[in-house]
């Protein structure tokens, strides 16, 4: 069964700016879909329309099946955690959690107990009595979650939900909401910048820029086959090499160099390569790079060099000899990705 | 403060000097002098005063002028206070809502607060007057033969009017600036727990306002109380003998018509221990219920 199915939905704002162009995206039952961009590609524009925060222009969106693009937001059985949390500052975590409830008419007893349960979920039963001045960055983040879950919503919509976390407690949570989504088993929405976030936690990632879907699919499938250019840089760190070539019967051309390849292609192509698939020695066969800066980064170190005539990086274990100067790189044919010079789309 | 901050230990005095000077000439010496005469039979041609301890005190407690005065005050405290606030308070939802054209209503309706109290009163009078007013013909249609001047009540209607209506923009701004500091995430959280725009107004936006409601509160009744003396002396030139007066207005005509200094005084000291009295519950009581982030 599908939970939410946005279908072919623009937004158009008055000024004539179009923030989302003709998106369609479906979420399972149960599936956590992550919306990933960069900043003004659409992704929370998306999110605010599925919640009712925004007019839809044009397309329809579904919700257990059910049109609800002229309904109110509080009659769309969705919660959302905002960024920076949104907690009601004048009331007790108490009453921010049972402040949807007790507009639904909720009964009084009811309501207790899934406050009792939720407190548990979260850890905040300790914080009950507190108003949100009080309580740290993390734990306010845990009570917007907690008003998120005792409406028992169709489909959580999360809106950057980690983006006022330092580095540290970002991680811890990131894991919570993932386990707390597996365990409660409601479909979920959840919108990032961050890839990282992006693949840890999504069942299905959608990746957009400029109002559009560039590419659907699990974290494996976006980081191994990206559909373009854009999501081949966007997904994964560091980036992906995206280095001009022209291919020929002896290989991929780089200037001076020419890098074996295993393809029926040839002409003018964006050749990917994943820093982390580059192997990188003094000395060898393989084409030639002459190495100018090296990044510590601890488990790995990133070799920074000159291919062609051409900026590459390389991912180099922190064990292995750290090469100077002119060295060679090697790759295995088939972890070559192929994109249009132009259009950047993958051939 | 950190001390080590200045160069020399006078250095701080010597900054909050001016102020202080403007208060000791301005405030601290006329209001002992208001005291010290407030015990006086004065000769109002600067002659030397009689000795006479509280009897000021107790002509103008017991006087039945003065109570109907002082509930005349009260009256008109708490309906221009209520009226400006929560009039001021509807026209900025309504402003908050618009979001085109949001900083000309803002203007337009800041407009009046840049009147002087005079001028305001000018106008208001005016408005009131028995051969060209608007209002008075206005009042006839319902057959409210409408008597600034003469009639008591008519006289304080048109006070409260003039008064509330002078004060309106001055709440509408600060509302208005409240209600845009509420976090629109806040708002829209509300949005999608409460369907209901009405009760949300008044379970998250009203509460979320309560510190600038109580910011006023306290303006508003100063004002009331205090600033609205030009426009009262100008509705009641003429005849200010039967007319209402507020209290302070009171103190005015009793010391510099009736030339009972010594009288004017009591009543002054009596003013400023009641304003004393409601500061202080006012910041006891009321902030204690306030939320402040």
């Amino acid at each position: 069964m599908t939970t939410l199915r946005i279908k072919n939905v623009f937004k158009r704002y008055p000024n004539g700016a179009e923030a989302v162009k003709g998106v369609s995206v479906e979420v399972g039952d149960g599936e956590l879909v992550v919306f990933v961009g960069p900043s003004g590609c659409g992704k929370s524009t998306l999110l605010r329309m599925v919640a009712g925060l925004e007019d839809v222009t044009s397309g329809e969106i579904e919700l257990s099946g059910r049109v609800v693009n002229d309904l109110e937001p509080a009659e769309r059985n969705i919660a959302m955690v905002f960024q920076n949390y949104a907690l009601y500052p004048h009331m007790t975590v108490r009453q921010n959690l049972a402040y949807g409830l007790k507009n639904r008419g909720t009964s009084k007893s009811e309501i207790d107990s899934k406050v009792e349960a939720a407190g548990k979920l979260l850890q905040i039963s300790d914080f009950l009595e507190r108003k949100p001045s009080q309580l740290s960055g993390g734990q306010r983040q845990r009570v917007a979650m907690g008003r998120a879950i005792v409406r028992d919503p169709a489909i959580f919509l999360f809106d950057e939900p980690l983006s006022n976390l330092d580095a540290k407690l970002r991680n811890q949570m990131r894991l919570e909401i993932k386990s707390l989504q597996r365990r409660l088993k409601t479909a979920a929405v959840y919108v990032t910048h961050d890839q990282v976030e992006a693949m840890t936690l999504a069942d299905r990632i959608v990746v957009l820029n400029n109002g559009l879907i560039e590419q659907v699919g699990t974290p494996a499938e976006v980081y191994s086959r990206p559909d373009s250019t854009f999501v081949a840089s966007f997904i994964g760190a560091p980036p992906m090499n995206l280095l001009s070539a022209t291919l020929t019967d002896a290989g991929a051309q780089l200037g001076d160099q020419v890098l074996p390849v295993q393809t029926s292609l040839r002409g003018d192509v964006q050749l990917g390569l994943r820093p982390e698939r580059i192997k990188i020695s003094q000395s060898g066969s393989g084409a030639s790079i002459e190495v100018t800066i090296v990044e510590e980064l601890g488990a790995t170190r990133l070799v920074h060099g000159i291919v062609g005539g051409q900026n590459i990086s390389v991912a180099v274990d922190a064990e292995l000899p750290v090469p100077t100067g002119q060295a060679v790189i090697s790759f295995r044919p088939d972890d070559a990705h192929f994109f249009h010079a132009t259009t950047g789309r993958r051939l | 403060m950190n001390k080590a901050q200045f160069g020399s230990p006078w250095m701080p005095y010597l900054l909050l000097a001016p102020q202080m000077l403007i208060i000791a000439i301005f405030f601290l010496w006329p209001a002992a002098e208001a005291v010290r005469s407030s015990f006086y039979l004065e000769d109002p041609f600067f002659g030397t005063g009689t000795f006479v301890g509280l009897d000021n005190y107790r002509d103008a407690l017991s006087a039945s002028d003065y109570r109907r005065t002082a509930i005349f005050t009260g009256i008109f405290v708490f309906l221009v206070s209520l009226l400006s606030l929560s009039i001021g308070l509807m026209l900025a939802v309504s402003a908050d809502r618009v979001l085109r054209g949001k900083s000309t209503y803002k203007t337009l309706l800041m407009w009046v607060y840049a009147i002087a109290p005079p001028v305001a009163g000018l106008i208001g009078v005016m408005l009131f007057d028995q051969h060209i007013g608007p209002l008075v013909d206005f009042a006839a249609i319902f057959g409210w033969d409408y008597r600034i001047g003469v009639n008591y009540w008519d006289t304080g209607i048109t006070m409260i009017i003039v008064a509330t209506w002078k004060q309106i923009p001055y709440n509408f701004i600060f509302f208005l600036s409240g209600l845009q500091s509420i976090p629109k995430s806040v708002k829209e959280a509300a949005s999608i727990d409460c369907s209901s725009q009405n009760r949300r107004f008044w379970t998250i936006t009203f509460p979320l306002l309560a510190p600038t409601s109580f910011f006023l509160l306290i303006l508003n009744i100063a004002y009331a109380m205090f600033e609205t003396f030009g426009m009262i002396d100008l509705i009641v030139k003429d005849q200010p003998g039967n007319s209402p007066v507020t209290l302070v207005y009171k103190v005015y005509r009793d010391g510099f018509r009736g030339n009972d200094l010594g009288g004017s005084s009591a009543q002054s000291v009596i003013l400023m221990l009641l304003v004393l009295v409601l500061t202080i519950v006012q910041f006891r009581l009321i902030e204690k219920r306030v939320h402040y982030n």
